[in-house]
C-alpha cells in the first residue's frame, strides 16, 4: 500500500522498562486522517505505545525500545530527527486535563512561543492565532472575555478542550489521546468526543481508550491490545461485530473485565 | 405498628456505653494533643520574655551601633553584629546558586544512576555531619589549603558548606511539589528541560526553593563553631556605624562568638549585655524568618492550579 495513507507505522516495535517488557512486536499501520482507538485491559501497553509516537517516553527514565516507528513515511529513529521537532507534529492530549498554570491565552501561545525566536510574535498575529485555535474547538464564545484568566480555573471540560487547542498552533499531523474524556462528565465527553470528529480529517487521530462505547462512536479503526501484544486491529464496527480473534471477542463481548 | 417504629428509632440514636467511653476518649486525646501544641511554643515565649526583660537595660539603637568597650564588659554590639550580616550573606552567596542549582540538575534533569545515588547519598550524610567536623573542614580547605587565611570568606565558606545539603534538600522538595503534569504537558509541546524549568517549574516553585534558602539564614547565623576556626575572633573593633567596615578577607567578630566569650571568657561583665547581644541575635534571626514567610505568602497568591 502507498506509505501516504498512513500516518504511523510500526514494524517489530518492542519496548522495555528496564526488564519489564511492555510491549512485544508491534506491528501497526495507523491511517491517516482517521480516527483509530486503542482499546484492552489496563496496563497492557496503549499508553505505552502512544508514548513511543512522539518519543516522550524516554524522558520517563530507563526506557529501552527495538523496531522501527515511522511517521508520515520517516522513521524517527534516525539521527536527523529533531525530538523537539518530532513532538510539534505529534501532539498528545492527557487523561486529566493538564493546561499550565497560566493564562488562557498564553497557554495557547505555549508551544508557538518556545519555537520560535524570542520576541518575534507580535500582538496581532499572537491574537489572531489564539482566536483561531479557540474557533476550532469551539470555546471562543465561552473564553473570548476570559483569556486572561488561569487556565487551571477554568471547568474541565474547557481545559481539555483548551488542551487540544493549545497543540493546534504548533500545526501539529497527529493528534495522540490518552483517556481524553475519562475525567470529563458524560456531556463533557461528548463535546470532546463531536470536536474530535470535527477536526478528524485535518489531523489523524490516535486515541486511547477504556470506554469501549465511546471507540465505537468515534473510531474508524480499532485496535485490542493485550499484555503487550497487538491482538487485533480492524475497521471499529467489524472488530466488535465479528471479531476474528478469541481474546479480542473476550473483550469487546465483556466477557474480560 | 407505627408508635413501635418510633421507639425503635429513638433507641437506635441514643448513646450506648460504649459510644459514651468513646465520646469520653475522644475528648481526653484531643486535650491532651491541644496541651502538648500548647508546650511547644511556651519555650519560645519563655526564653523570648526572659531574654527581653533582662535585656531591657542595655537594649538601645546606641548599643546596636557602637563596638564592645572596655574589655567587653561595656559599650555595644556593632563589631559582631555587623561580623555576623557579611558571614551569613556571603555563604548564602555562594551557597544559594549551588544548592539550587544542584537540586535543579538532580530533580529535572538527573537520571537515576549510580552517580545520582552518590550525590544524593552525599547529601544526606553531608546534613548530617556535627559542625565542629565542618569547621575542621573548613579550616583544613579554605583557611589553609586555598589560603584565604582565618577570614569571613573562609568562615562565609565553612558555613556554606555546611548549609549546602540543607539548601539542596529543600529545593528538591519545592521541585517536587510542581506537578509532574505540567512537566509533561510542556515535553509534548517540544519544550526543552531548560523552557519547561524556566517558563513553568521555577516560577511555580520559587516560593518554596526562597524560603529554604532564607531559613538557612537562622542556622548559618547561630553556628559558632564553624566560624571558630575559620574566621571569626574574640576582639576586633571596626568604624562604627560604617556597613562597610569589613573586608572578607579580614578576620570578623560575630555574635554567636561574642555571646559565648562574654557569657564564658569574661568576668564581670554588665548582665545586660550578654541578654541584649542574644536578643539581638534572635530577633533578627525571627526577623529574617517573618520576612520568608511574607515572601512566601505573597508568592503563593500568585501560584493556583
Amino acid at each position: 500500500m502507498d506509505t501516504n495513507n498512513f500516518s504511523i507505522e510500526t514494524e517489530n516495535l518492542s519496548l522495555w522498562y528496564g526488564d519489564f517488557q511492555a510491549l512485544i512486536d508491534v506491528s501497526v499501520n495507523i491511517p491517516t486522517g482517521k480516527i483509530t482507538s486503542l482499546i484492552g485491559p489496563s496496563g497492557c501497553g496503549k499508553t505505552t505505545l502512544l508514548r513511543c509516537f512522539n518519543r516522550v517516553n524516554e524522558r520517563y527514565g530507563n526506557v529501552k525500545t527495538k523496531g522501527e516507528i515511522k511517521i508520515l513515511g520517516k522513521n524517527i529513529y534516525d539521527s536527523d530527527v529533531s525530538l523537539l521537532e518530532l513532538r510539534k507534529t505529534v501532539g498528545m492530549v492527557f487523561q486529566r486535563p493538564n493546561p499550565l498554570p497560566i493564562s488562557v491565552y498564553e497557554n495557547i501561545l505555549f508551544g508557538l512561543r518556545i519555537h520560535s525566536p524570542f520576541r518575534s510574535l507580535n500582538r496581532t498575529q499572537t491574537d489572531e492565532i489564539v482566536e483561531e485555535a479557540l474557533t476550532s474547538v469551539f470555546l471562543w464564545d465561552d473564553l473570548k472575555d476570559k483569556l486572561k484568566t488561569r487556565a487551571t480555573s477554568l471547568q474541565l471540560e474547557q481545559q481539555q478542550k483548551l488542551c487540544i487547542a493549545r497543540l493546534l498552533p504548533l500545526k501539529p499531523q497527529v493528534i495522540l489521546m490518552d483517556e481524553p474524556c475519562s475525567a470529563l462528565d458524560s456531556k463533557g465527553t461528548l463535546a470532546v468526543e463531536e470536536l474530535m470528529s470535527v477536526l478528524a480529517g485535518s489531523y489523524t487521530f490516535l486515541i486511547v481508550t477504556h470506554n469501549m462505547a465511546q471507540a465505537k462512536r468515534v473510531s474508524d479503526e480499532c485496535i485490542y491490545m493485550f499484555l503487550g501484544e497487538l491482538i487485533e486491529h480492524r475497521e471499529t464496527q467489524a472488530l466488535f461485530e465479528t471479531p476474528e480473534h478469541e481474546k479480542t471477542a473476550d473483550y469487546v463481548q465483556m466477557r474480560y473485565g | 405498628m407505627n408508635s413501635k417504629t418510633e421507639i425503635a428509632a429513638q433507641d437506635m440514636f441514643t448513646e450506648t456505653a460504649v459510644g459514651k467511653q468513646n465520646r469520653y476518649i475522644e475528648n481526653i486525646v484531643k486535650i491532651f494533643f491541644f496541651i502538648m501544641t500548647c508546650l511547644m511554643i511556651l519555650p519560645l515565649l519563655l526564653i523570648i520574655g526572659y531574654l527581653i526583660y533582662k535585656a531591657l537595660p542595655v537594649l538601645s539603637f546606641d548599643f546596636l551601633l557602637s563596638n564592645p568597650q572596655d574589655n567587653m564588659r561595656a559599650g555595644g554590639i556593632w563589631a559582631p553584629f555587623l561580623g555576623t550580616i557579611y558571614v551569613v550573606v556571603v555563604s548564602l552567596l555562594a551557597a544559594a546558586p549551588i544548592g539550587v542549582f544542584a537540586a535543579v540538575y538532580l530533580n529535572e534533569y538527573a537520571r537515576d544512576s549510580w552517580f545520582t545515588r552518590i550525590v544524593n547519598l552525599a547529601v544526606v550524610n553531608l546534613a548530617g555531619v556535627p559542625s565542629i567536623v565542618h569547621a575542621l573542614f573548613g579550616l583544613g580547605a579554605f583557611v589553609l589549603f586555598a589560603g584565604f587565611g582565618e577570614s569571613i570568606l573562609a568562615a562565609s565558606l565553612t558555613l556554606a558548606v555546611m548549609t549546602l545539603p540543607v539548601i539542596i534538600a529543600s529545593t528538591t522538595e519545592a521541585l517536587k511539589a510542581v506537578p509532574m503534569s505540567f512537566r509533561e504537558a510542556c515535553w509534548n509541546l517540544g519544550a526543552t528541560r531548560w523552557q519547561t524549568i524556566r517558563r513553568i517549574v521555577l516560577p511555580n516553585s520559587i516560593s518554596g526553593i526562597l524560603t529554604g534558602v532564607i531559613l538557612q539564614v537562622s542556622r548559618a547565623a547561630g553556628e559558632t563553631a564553624p566560624i571558630m576556626f575559620t574566621g571569626a575572633v574574640f576582639y576586633k573593633p571596626i568604624a562604627e556605624g560604617d556597613i562597610f567596615a569589613y573586608n572578607i578577607f579580614d578576620q570578623c567578630m560575630a555574635l554567636s562568638l561574642h555571646l559565648y566569650t562574654i557569657s564564658t571568657q569574661v568576668p564581670d561583665v554588665a548582665e545586660g549585655i550578654p541578654y541584649g547581644t542574644a536578643i539581638v541575635l534572635v530577633g533578627s534571626v525571627l526577623l529574617v524568618n517573618a520576612a520568608a514567610i511574607v515572601l512566601r505568602v505573597y508568592l503563593r497568591t500568585r501560584k493556583k492550579w
